[in-house]
């Protein structure tokens, strides 16, 4: 929902209060609509309820594994699993694009490799880690800080390089230099790229959180995913797609809302 | 409010390395500027009037000769010297208070940095836009903010580059008018690049005149420079203004000086070229 309203708040500030909440519904209609399909699909016999099972099995599911006690935990490791993951790449990502965007010999020295390894496949990681860091919670992490860092480093690098150079010359003709030139003048410029290179990163470490679970887990949602496939519960595997895809939404809607906090404040 | 301070350029020349071509921008220009003087630098565009501007703040420096102000060569930055620049070049992301507060020199924090940022934006008639965003003002309220963050600095030099060219003619005259007055009021020594001949006899003390060496007005040869147009603008002509600043822009005396600055320009007035 958070694309929505950023949308409406830049493209429309004139708008009356009423007209937005308007605008915000609309985006509840594809999804209600999706779900109409759905069912029809699944009860009109097109599918098998092997292949598709309707909506309501799949909120039956959902009870079953609530009452259980075995969804919260699998949505709390996965969650956590993104979080630290995307905390640690997010850093990193922002360091070293922070070194690159800032230093030319930094950038001739590093964006060369950096960019290669940004080519490999995530899934091409899995294997190497599991050599390296053994089956437990470290890989998954370290795969998520993978997938995360490449969006941040990218932006971050990009938005520092581009700071219009008309802005860091009264920086420098009012005496900054180094370190208080970076707080004064590029990374205030640069923040509204580093935030949308934050949304990516986070976006891309729900990604990567899945490609880890599926291969070698024993808890969360891409676990519950390849899971679902070997025991043939098709109405767990959509809860877990509907679930990854809620939870994505969610973590990007609370990034979101701070991105546009901080541009109403700069307005 | 610190002391004005005196200004002076000793054999400065500026070369710079084009596409591995060298041009030489600026030959031997020797200026001394008096403290609380106003000097209006003239010229036509691309003759290095900006580029010697800045070699004073110390945004670039000179290949040749030597920038001093009171008498301590300019070496890195100037502390004392302040900048406005053609564009406002306000910072976006900050209030009009925190953009004039981003002038104030390092140290002076707390109270009374509020106060001092508060004095110049009432100086320059913005004390009510205190919390706007640069993006909420006119071009012309832009400008008279880069002037308060250029005066919170405390400058004995202004550096002014241009700083009413891209305004229109009317906000362009009462932006010469304040500037007078905030000259008058804080002594400020101004090195004002303009390429405006009416706004330098409004303003100026003096008027320098920079150009090639040799004379465009009297063909080839006759001038005191080479022929050589790569050799680099020099101080053509130091014309002082008679009469104390404000001037009446009206002037006849003005008038006539404004036609023999123009035809040094290689401008056609009265349908005649001038020496």
């Amino acid at each position: 929902m958070s694309l929505t309203e950023e949308r409406t708040a830049t493209a429309a500030p004139q708008k009356s209060a009423p007209s937005r909440v308007g605008l915000r519904a609309i985006g509840v209609v594809l999804p209600l609509l999706l779900l109409g399909v759905w069912q029809l699909l699944a009860t009109a016999g097109v599918y098998s309820p092997a292949q598709l099972p309707p909506p309501a099995e799949v909120a039956s599911a959902f009870g079953d594994l609530v009452a259980r006690g075995e969804l919260w935990h699998h949505i709390a490791i996965s969650t956590q699993r993104v979080l630290i993951g995307f905390a640690a790449g997010a850093a990193l990502g922002l360091a070293l694009g922070g070194l690159v965007g800032l230093s030319r010999t930094a950038n001739a020295a590093l964006s060369p490799t950096v960019q290669a390894i940004r080519a490999v496949p995530s899934l091409a990681w899995v294997p190497l880690l599991l050599l390296w860091l053994g089956v437990g919670e470290t890989p998954k992490i370290v795969l998520v800080a993978i997938g995360a860092f490449f969006p941040v480093y990218t932006t971050v690098s990009a938005a520092l390089s581009h700071v219009d150079p008309h802005l860091t010359e009264v920086g420098r003709a009012y005496g900054r230099s180094g370190l208080p030139l970076v707080a004064t003048i590029l990374f205030p410029a640069a923040t509204p790229a580093i935030l949308s290179g934050l949304r990516l990163g986070l976006a891309q470490g729900w990604l990567f959180l899945v490609a880890a679970e599926l291969i070698a887990s024993s808890m969360g949602l891409g676990f519950l995913l390849i899971d679902s496939q070997n025991t043939g519960r098709t109405d767990v595997m959509l809860l877990a797609i509907v679930l990854l895809a809620a939870l994505g939404k969610l973590t990007d809607t609370f990034l979101g809302f701070a991105e546009t906090r901080l541009q109403t404040a700069r307005r | 409010m610190r002391e004005p301070a005196g200004l002076e350029f000793s054999g400065v020349g500026r070369a710079f390395a084009v596409a591995g071509r060298h041009r030489q921008v600026l030959t031997g220009i020797d200026l001394t500027v008096a403290p609380g003087e106003v000097i209006a630098l003239l010229g036509p565009s691309g003759c290095g009037k900006s580029t010697l501007l800045r070699l004073a703040a110390g945004l670039d420096a000179p290949s040749a000769g030597t920038v001093s102000v009171d008498g301590r060569p300019v070496r890195g930055i100037e502390p004392r010297c302040a900048v406005v620049f053609q564009e406002p070049r306000l910072l976006p992301w900050r209030t009009l208070f925190r953009n004039v507060a981003y002038g104030l020199p390092r140290g002076v924090t707390g109270e009374p940095a509020r106060q001092e940022v508060e004095h110049w934006l009432r100086v320059v008639g913005l004390d009510a836009f205190a919390q706007h965003r640069p993006r909420q003002l006119s071009g012309g309220m832009a400008q008279r903010a880069a002037l308060a963050r250029a005066l919170a600095r405390r400058p004995g030099v202004l550096l002014l580059d241009e700083p009413f060219a891209a305004l229109d003619a009317l906000t362009r005259l009462r932006m010469q008018d304040l500037l007078a007055e905030v000259q008058r009021e804080a002594g400020t020594t101004v090195l004002l690049v303009t390429h405006d001949a009416d706004e330098a006899l409004h303003l100026a003390d003096r008027i320098v005149l920079l150009g090639s060496g040799s004379d465009a007005g009297s063909g080839p040869g006759s001038g005191s420079g080479s022929d050589d147009p790569e050799a680099g603008s020099v101080v053509r002509l130091v014309l002082p203004i008679p009469g104390a600043r404000p001037r009446d822009r009206g002037d006849t005396t003005l008038a006539e000086l404004r036609a023999s600055l123009l035809s040094e320009l290689g401008v056609n007035v009265h349908g005649r070229i001038q020496a």
